[in-house]
């Protein structure tokens, strides 16, 4: 369980994935890869992302639950996927505006 | 999330693209993020509260927005075609702080106390010897002030909007997708630093690693060189430009402009003619009208490129009208209208525009938060949404005529003169009447021969209701803008209020 606050930084304990989190409060099981999500600067542990938890994240995009609760923004990419327990984080799709400014 | 993050992260994903400049001299993201955390480290040093930045668009000005990001200090833009000594007074508020200015404005702002002055130059070619990188702080809250604007103010002082690193980083991530700018694109800024439009153009365009060239000071042939110089295929404008622009290529023999890919414009109506003619002058070209105030992290609404070719070429009227309106809310904006009483109005009905959503700040250093306790913030603009829910802003509360009771906004009459060819600007307001109160006046900048005052009356009757038909017609050679391009409709009231009753 980690506590989230928007702003905080993590990281996956099995890949090079870090985040920041955008939206969301309160202590959340945030994993990455499968495994528990880290501080930044905490040492990783030995693992690998397996199974349905190696998807993997890309840099830049923004990852959500269901109900729009969670939201984090990827810093770094990595080869696990993102997960509150063991329900998946999807892709929150910035609507493809035309540049305005 | 910091602002900072967008540029870091940019400066990961795309460390040898250009950032800011020309595309063989400019400066690439690498340079850019370690040229913002060594001025962080020379800002942090100096003891300074604020970042103040006074003088024309540079390479400079990016790196203080992101290095003030990077001190967790607010970045403050001044006006530096103010006179000296309002100027004076506004940098007084900012102190203690460091000003960054250029040459011609540093002697103006030398006598400012507890302000450490910094030239253009030392931000862009630290010194290695004594400015050395430091660590970047841990920049995690996303609630400090990134950025305070002055309002221009229409009664009073100045105001300072506060725009939060959560604001701008919630606008950014919810409408730009990051890195999706192809290697070839390029923006041309024209909008001075201090205008909002200023520092989402620099924000939106790192996050989508799009190169950024800027225009010191707008003049329509550099504006036109510059676009073919420079490979330009974004421009963000505001009307009084683009009407500069058309004019200028029209003197030019009027031959289309087929690089372009994008022009945005927003910050004031936009005269029919114009755009019209803009959009045969760049037929490929997507045209973005967007809508924005600086207390809510600049566009909250646009009109699209689909709109607007299609008003061009459509004989249906409701199609056409759509050339005036501001389009529909960004995804993550909600706007409603609303009476005097604060319901709701149905579409159709024009009332004050109220808008909600993370990147709606409603907040002044002197005044506190506007925001309604469930986060709605209260425009001061008056407009109405369609049947289609397209936004039509109609112009400020301030000034909305009342004749005989009766609430008129200036912009529905202007919308109507301005689609005469022979009408190159126009502005509605209201002049002091004994029978009404107020009655409605119209100041007209010709595009040659005037036409008649009878003929444009009725060209309102024809279109609006009678209490809109002008009862005073005049013509002048310039309307009253401020120099973010905004009408100021109140310098027209004052100057023409002694036109009385009669008809002229």
């Amino acid at each position: 369980m980690v506590e989230l606050k928007p702003g905080a930084k993590f990281q996956s304990a099995v890949c090079t994935t870090q985040v920041i989190i955008v939206k969301g409060s309160g202590e959340v099981d945030l994993r990455c890869g499968g495994s528990p999500m880290i501080a930044t600067g905490d040492s990783r542990i030995d693992g690998t992302p397996a199974g349905p938890n190696s998807d993997g994240t890309l840099l830049g995009k923004r990852y959500g639950n269901d109900d729009g609760s969670v939201e984090v923004l990827c810093t770094k990419a990595g080869e696990g996927s993102l997960s509150i327990a063991d329900t998946p984080l999807e892709i929150v799709q910035t609507k493809a505006l035309p540049a305005s400014d | 999330m910091n602002i900072l993050t967008l540029l870091e992260m940019a400066a990961e994903a795309t460390p040898d693209r250009i950032a800011v400049g020309s595309s063989t001299e400019g400066i690439t993201y690498a340079q850019l993020h370690g040229l913002a955390l060594v001025a962080a480290g020379k800002f942090r040093r100096s003891e300074a509260e604020r970042v103040v930045v006074c003088g024309e668009s540079s390479p400079a000005v990016p790196v203080a927005i992101f290095g003030a990001a990077a001190a967790e200090l607010p970045y403050v833009p001044l006006n530096y075609r103010l006179p000296d000594g309002e100027l004076r007074k506004l940098a007084r508020r900012c102190s203690p702080g460091v000003l960054i200015a250029d040459e011609p404005t540093a002697p103006r702002l030398a006598e400012v106390p507890d302000m450490a002055l910094m030239s253009y130059d030392s931000l862009l070619h630290p010194d290695p010897a004594t400015d050395e990188s430091p660590e970047a702080g841990p920049c995690d809250d996303p609630d400090p002030i990134a950025v305070l604007l002055f309002t221009s103010g229409t009664t009073g002082e100045p105001k300072s909007a506060i725009l939060r690193h959560r604001h701008l980083s919630s606008y950014i991530l919810g409408t730009v997708e990051f890195g999706a700018a192809k290697s070839d694109e390029a923006t041309l800024v024209s909008v001075p630093p201090y205008h909002v439009a200023g520092v989402a153009s620099m924000l939106s365009s790192i996050w989508s690693g799009r190169r950024i060239v800027q225009l010191a000071s707008f003049e329509p042939d550099k504006w036109l060189d510059t676009v073919e110089q420079e490979g330009i295929t974004h421009a963000m404008v505001v009307p009084t430009m683009l009407t500069r622009i058309v004019e200028a290529l029209d003197r030019r023999g009027g031959e289309p402009n087929l690089s372009l890919r994008t022009l945005s414009y927003g910050g004031g109506r936009m005269p029919t003619a114009v755009i019209r003619r803009a959009l045969e002058l760049f037929p490929i070209t997507a045209f973005v009208n967007a809508y924005g105030l600086t207390e809510t992290s600049s566009t909250i609404s646009l009109l699209g490129p689909d709109d607007h070719r299609l008003a061009q070429y459509s004989d249906n009227p409701e199609e056409q009208t759509r050339l005036t309106s501001a389009g529909r809310p960004l995804p993550g904006v909600e706007v409603e209208i609303r009476d005097r009483d604060g319901t709701a109005s149905p579409p159709g009905v024009v009332g004050e525009i109220h808008v909600r959503g993370d990147q709606i700040s409603g907040e002044y250093l002197e005044k506190g938060s506007l925001l309604s306790s469930d986060g709605w913030f209260p425009t001061r603009d008056n407009g109405y949404i369609d049947g289609a829910g397209y936004l039509y802003v109609l112009g400020r509360n301030d000034d909305v005529i009342v004749r005989g009771g009766e609430n008129i906004s200036p912009g529905e009459i202007e919308d109507v003169l301005l689609s005469d060819d022979r009408v190159r600007d126009a502005a509605a307001f209201g002049v002091p009447s004994t029978e009404w109160g107020e009655c409605v006046a119209a100041a007209i900048v010709p595009t040659g021969v005037p036409p008649g005052p009878a003929e444009l009356r009725e060209l309102v009757k024809a279109r609006l209701r009678t209490s809109r038909v002008p009862t005073h017609v005049v013509f002048v050679d310039e309307l009253p803008y401020n120099d973010t391009g905004k009408l100021v409709r109140r310098h027209l009231r004052t100057r023409f209020a002694d036109l009385g009753d009669d008809t002229d």
